[in-house]
């Protein structure tokens, strides 16, 4: 049996009920009073912590020691990657609007919002292929040397993220225009905003360690 | 659904919302975010501040991790339980960054004397 995505209210008094009357919530019905879902959310989150960890971790390790360029200094455009930073971090405050938006039950600004989070996402992958292809046609491959190996790796999986996070979103639209997302669905909407809003803070972390931080 | 369901459903919501800042504070948060992310890359173009750059960033970079974290996630509004999951995970991910990066000596520990 499925729990409800939306707690249970439980009124206090045989009055129906008012905006002055004292609410109680009821937890769902788990071992820990929490959904379930959502907390595989953030333990999913918490073992990716850990994935990029390893991954941030191994580009820091090999920064400086290749034998061969080109080098990051070289083909690094920090304006650019920080418009895409930008973009990002506008990705995140649209996608909080959007459940802000089915909590309150406005379902047309919940695609209007779901939908600009997927479009900024989309110029998000689009600038990190032209950045990429930059790269590759000045000479920086996986196989070059180790920090093209430990770069395309790393910023390669968070892009990934990234458009699996596009995918979820469009989905989420898709069904929202079918009429099978409504308010009591909010938690839906809040996991894939867990998801997104992690592949925020983890380019928060690449943009300063990969980017900013120098050689 | 009944009356009743859809008046418990309502109220419901209106405790979720409740439970989460507005769209104003999301907003607002939006701005601080973006003000640190310029702050950021000033400080990359400045020279003078080169000497004490790396500290200043990872600050800067970790404000805006809370922050999202934080606000956005809100995790600073949710149970506990999930602070402590999440938290497990990246304490140990910072953990491994850190380890690795003394272990493979990029900052090298100051040697004993004698």
């Amino acid at each position: 049996m499925t729990h409800t995505a939306v707690p249970v209210i439980v009124d206090s008094g045989a009055a129906p009920p008012a905006l002055e009357a004292p609410l109680e919530l009821e937890h769902p019905h788990t071992s820990t009073g929490q959904d379930n879902r959502k907390l595989l959310m953030w333990a999913f989150l918490a073992s990716d912590c850990m994935f990029f960890g390893t991954l941030i971790a191994t580009y820091m390790v090999y920064k400086n020691r290749s034998l061969t360029g080109p080098y990051p200094r070289e083909i690094f455009d920090v304006p650019y990657t920080s418009v895409s930073a930008f973009v990002l971090l506008l990705s995140s405050l649209t996608m909080v609007l959007a459940l802000s938006s089915i909590q309150r039950g406005e379902e047309r600004k919940l695609r209007i919002w779901l939908g600009a989070t997927a479009l900024l996402g989309c110029v998000f992958l689009a600038g990190q292929f032209y950045e990429f292809t930059t790269f590759y046609r000045e000479g920086l491959t996986l196989s070059t040397n180790l920090f093209g190996s430990t770069f395309f790796t790393l910023t390669g999986f968070h892009g990934t993220h990234v458009f699996i996070g596009v995918f979820w979103l469009a989905s989420l639209v898709v069904h929202s225009f079918r009429g099978k997302l409504h308010r009591e669905h909010s938690l839906l909407v809040e996991i894939a905003g867990l998801y997104w809003h992690f592949v925020d803070i983890v380019w928060i972390l690449i943009f300063t360690l990969v980017y900013l931080i120098p050689d | 659904m009944t009356t009743a369901e859809h008046e418990h459903g309502s109220s419901a919501d209106h405790a979720l919302e409740h439970s989460h800042p507005g769209a104003t504070t999301y907003v607002l948060v939006g701005v601080v975010l973006a003000i640190i992310t310029l702050v950021e890359v000033f400080l990359y173009t400045q020279e003078s501040v080169r000497s004490f750059l790396v500290p200043l960033l990872l600050v800067l970079s970790a404000a805006k991790f809370a922050t999202v974290v934080g606000f956005y996630m809100h995790l600073k509004y949710d149970h506990p339980l999930f602070f402590g999951v999440f938290g497990f995970g990246l304490l140990v991910g910072a953990s491994v960054i850190t380890a690795l990066l003394f272990l493979f000596g990029q900052y090298p520990l100051p040697a004993h004397a004698g």
